[in-house]
């Protein structure tokens, strides 16, 4: 039998987490995430895990670094301007190869910025996490099931993948409550992490962690081995949802808070008779290239809509390959766009006017 | 025959990469020597730093992490929380410890973090050509104090041991040096006493290690050890700054 829970969405991630195994998690507290940290303080002691607080965005992402190294699923989790300062770490996770679970919760910007719900770490998130090349896997919720759901999935993908795995949500989506079912997750077998810190016990020769390489070539190398990866990540995880795209003229794309809005508006259009549908990016990187140019050799127009100044709207010009015209629906610093906006944008796309006009 | 001196097996075969005369070498044979007796190898996870010592993880013949600037105390907390059984040490120089990393030394303290932390001070930042540290001596010249470290501008020596040893959560906090035979033998006894401290779960151990750079002092090795003497001690008083323990896990 199902049960469900009434949860915020900052709960269900951590309950998501939980139910993954992780048992480190390290966190600073900022405003809109801080229920997982205090989710994670009633909970890790009675489960044998660990609960810190670090001194900094920066020592809790070093922590997760620590823990990780040692082999354990470990997370963190804060909200912009806490990432900007985790940015070191992430680019350490990713030059040595570990997996992490981050959660951002975005709220507006720049600087201090607000409190309010926000997109606009789209490009910290699936371009520039920090230095160096490297990539996020980035999975966008867009309901409190799903932020328990993708909690649980990232730690599957991060060991899998050796990737850092961030879900990147909103303070709408963590704020709010929905009914979780929480009985359905099952870790799956447990993945062999022999590069794992453990004491050689004298048995073996020692294990490094390492991202320092001064040979050109032979960093290169290890950045063309991570690439490969990536493709492969590229390949096999996309994920998006349709919505009403079969016969669809104009495709709305919106991910997180922002495509349940969208959603509202897509139903208003049909009424109005124009032929609309929704594309939902499920994972931002790797971003659903594929089936939104598969959409655009049917569809006349594309809709980006989205709680930031056209982050994402790039992506989905490039997804199309600029044979669209893609009009953009956009708020920002903690102001949510409303349906009726995204109609007006659906209106004028299905006019055929110049978006740039 | 009797085997008076034999290299510590936790030791690699690696060649240091160290300068001529720098005492980097002798403080890792001291931590690896101390590992090795207290049959504490296996279990040892060591964290390298940014700076002169990153290449650590090159020479100590155990698990090692190469952690970012400053952050080798977070790493090793997350480390030690993650493998409670293991022995988590770092290996930090001044500028990573005392400056972009003040703030994870100090908190690692302040929770009693069980590690060990080996604190080398020579008053200088090496690897990157010779600039400040926090504990470059007033009136020092370096490539960043060409006229000297003058107080008005660049402010005093940072005395990391005895700022610790105001901490509660410390249990075990010394100076020592390596410019002689006798504090050579000193800074292995605190170097023991260190990590017996961990392994008896009293909580975050530090030894700090006056130490010398001749290269970028722009003095002959000897003169080095000279000036250590002459300069630094008199800032940084060798003793015991925190001990929570006694002699009781020293025995």
């Amino acid at each position: 039998m199902a049960s469900k829970v009434l949860m915020k969405g900052n709960e269900a991630i951590a309950e998501g987490a939980l139910l993954a195994g992780c048992r480190h998690y390290f966190g600073y507290p900022i405003t809109p995430q801080t229920e997982i940290a205090a989710y994670m303080a009633k909970k890790m002691p009675k489960l044998g895990g660990t609960f810190l607080q670090a001194e900094s965005e920066v020592a809790a992402i070093n922590m997760v670094i620590g823990a990780s190294a040692a082999g354990r699923r470990a997370m963190t989790s804060s909200s912009s301007p806490g990432f900007a300062l985790k940015s070191e770490g992430l680019s350490y996770l990713a030059g040595c190869d570990l997996p992490a679970v981050v959660v951002n919760i975005q709220r507006g910007g720049p600087g201090l910025g607000g409190i309010q719900p926000s997109q606009a770490d789209y490009y910290h998130a699936t371009k520039s996490a920090g230095h160096g090349d490297f990539r996020m896997l980035v999975l966008a919720p867009n309901s409190v099931q799903e932020m328990l759901d993708y909690a649980f999935e990232a730690f599957e993908l991060a060991d899998k993948y050796r990737i850092t795995a961030m879900l990147l949500s909103d303070g709408t989506l963590g704020q709010m409550m929905e009914p979780v079912d929480t009985a359905t997750k099952v870790p799956g077998p447990s993945i062999d992490k022999p590069w794992a810190l453990t004491g050689t016990g004298e048995q073996r020769p020692p294990n490094l962690v390492n991202s320092l390489y001064l040979t050109p070539e032979e960093l290169e190398g290890t950045v063309f081995v991570r690439y490969d990866r990536y493709k492969v990540i590229e390949e096999k995880e996309t994920r998006y949802e349709e919505y009403l795209t079969d016969d669809a003229d104009i495709v709305v794309v919106a991910y997180g808070a922002a495509s349940r809005i969208a959603q509202n508006a897509i139903d208003a259009a049909r009424r109005d008779g124009l032929k609309t549908g929704l594309l939902r990016p499920i994972t931002l990187w790797p971003f659903p290239k594929k089936p939104l140019f598969r959409l655009a050799q049917k569809a006349t127009a594309f809709v980006a809509a989205e709680l930031s100044m056209g982050q994402m709207a790039e992506d989905v010009e490039l997804a199309v390959r600029c044979q669209r015209p893609v009009f953009l629906c956009r708020r920002t610093g903690g102001v949510m766009i409303t349906p009726e906006e995204v109609l007006q944008k659906i209106r004028e796309a299905a006019l055929g006017q110049d978006p740039a006009a | 025959m009797t085997i008076v001196f034999d290299k510590t097996k936790a030791l690699t075969e690696a060649a240091m990469h160290y300068c001529p005369g720098c005492t980097h070498g002798i403080i890792h044979r001291l931590v690896a020597e101390a590992l090795d007796e207290l049959g504490l190898l296996g279990r040892a996870i060591g964290v390298a730093p940014v700076g002169c010592a990153v290449f650590a993880y090159n020479y100590f013949n155990c698990d090692m992490v190469q952690a970012a600037h400053g952050r080798a105390p977070a790493v090793a907390t997350g480390l030690k929380r993650a493998r409670p059984e293991c022995m988590v040490f770092t290996y930090q120089g001044d500028g990573d410890l005392a400056a972009i990393g003040t703030a994870e030394t100090i908190h690692a303290a302040m929770r009693g973090e069980n590690i060990t932390v080996i604190f080398v001070n020579n008053a200088i930042y090496g690897m990157t050509g010779g600039q400040m540290a926090p504990t470059t001596l007033l009136g020092q010249v370096t490539q960043t104090t060409p006229y000297g470290r003058d107080k008005a501008l660049a402010g005093s020596p940072l005395r990391v041991s005895e700022m610790l040893g105001t901490v509660d959560g410390a249990a075990y906090v010394e100076r020592v040096a390596v410019d002689s035979v006798k504090n050579v033998r000193g800074a292995k006894r605190a170097i023991l006493k260190a990590f017996k401290t961990q392994a008896a779960g009293q909580g975050f151990s530090l030894v700090e290690v006056i130490s010398s750079c001749p290269t970028n002092w722009g003095l002959e090795p000897p003169a080095a050890l000279e000036w250590l003497r002459e300069h630094m001690l008199p800032v940084y008083p060798l003793g015991v700054y925190r001990d929570k323990i006694g002699d009781e896990v020293a025995a």
